[in-house]
């Protein structure tokens, strides 16, 4: 694709003429209409309502419409502890979402197991089993957090490309748009975690 | 404005921007899925959407038909009560014909109360 340039797009901005990219304006559509599944496990999601009131106003960024269905919704929110017994659930949903679709991550138990992460039956990071876009910290990170959380992921839809090698995982026709849903084994998830998306740390090299 | 239109022409437009309006999201969604975002339908997608559980059994499942009685039962009630109330506001000033109508009309709906008795439905075991 013959990407404009900068300069020439500047100078005919100048003169009135205002020309884009298909990429651009798809993009651009895109990242303003993000729209979240409705979708909340544990605090965090109190304070993902807290974003979405009028104080912090979600409707901003264009994501306001929580969907209650994952057929509509692009982005998935996982905001709060994701025990064992529920993360066969949250694959499923994520794998019910139509593409192109994004994960945001929602605090620490989210991203890791937080203070449960010694815990029996937490699972340690939903980033196990499904492809997360951002991670957020905090215990319960502020609306603020997750304000910034939807601009660094409206970032990274902006920077997808519609073609070409670095084209995004939704794009390929080869990748996959499910992730295998864990079961319920008899001491832990069966398998504890996806090899495609994530591995132990110190076992990334080997693989 | 010497021009006559006949109404049924702009029908006739209206109709087919309709139907290209309606169509046409649909063709571009398909132009593009061809173009440049592949469709990834799978077992997990195209499965029925049961808030993230597995859904377990058929969801057209048949309900008994002997419900039919509590659905009249309740009509019967429902529509006495609705009809009823204007009724009693309004008897003041009603005519004997208007209240000679409401007598039939609340005994047609006895009668099926009296129906529904004497078929038993009313003993709740």
């Amino acid at each position: 694709m013959p990407m404009i340039e900068a300069a020439l797009q500047d100078e005919l901005r100048k003169q009135g003429v205002f020309i884009t990219t298909l990429e651009d304006l798809y993009n651009w559509g895109r990242k303003n209409s993000v729209w979240p599944l409705q979708f909340g496990l544990a605090c965090c999601a109190i304070e993902m309502m807290a974003a979405s009131m009028a104080r912090h106003d979600l409707a901003r960024f264009g994501a306001e419409v929580f969907r209650p269905s994952p057929r509509q919704a692009d982005l998935m929110i996982v905001a709060g502890t994701v025990t064992k017994k529920m993360a066969p659930q949250v694959v499923r949903l994520y794998n019910q979402m139509p593409e192109p679709k994004y994960v945001i991550a929602m605090g620490a138990c989210a991203i890791s197991g937080g203070p449960f992460k010694q815990g029996y039956n937490v699972l340690k990071g939903i980033d196990r089993y499904i492809p997360v876009d951002v991670h957020i910290p905090g215990c319960p990170p502020r609306p603020e957090a997750l304000l910034h959380a939807f601009m660094t992921l409206q970032e990274k839809i902006d920077a997808q490309a519609l073609s070409g090698p670095n084209r995004p995982r939704h794009m390929r026709a080869d990748e996959p748009s499910e992730f295998p849903v864990p079961k319920f084994g008899d001491h832990d998830l069966e398998p504890p975690h996806n090899k495609s998306v994530w591995s132990p740390p110190g076992a990334a090299g080997q693989s | 404005m010497n021009a006559t239109y006949s109404s049924e022409l702009f029908i006739g437009i209206f109709l087919v921007l309709a139907l290209l309006f309606a169509l046409a999201p649909l063709v571009v969604a398909r132009i593009w899925a061809g173009c440049f975002s592949p469709q990834k339908p799978g077992p997990d997608k195209n499965a029925t959407y049961e808030c993230g559980l597995e859904s377990r059994q058929d969801a057209s499942v048949q309900f008994r038909s002997e419900y039919y009685l509590y659905a009249i039962l309740f009509l019967v009630f429902d529509v006495e009560v609705v009809f009823l109330l204007p009724f009693a506001v309004a008897f003041g000033q009603l005519s004997v014909g208007a209240s000679l109508a409401m007598l039939v009309f609340v005994l047609l709906l006895v009668e099926g109360l009296a129906w529904a008795w004497m078929k038993g439905v009313l003993r709740w075991t």
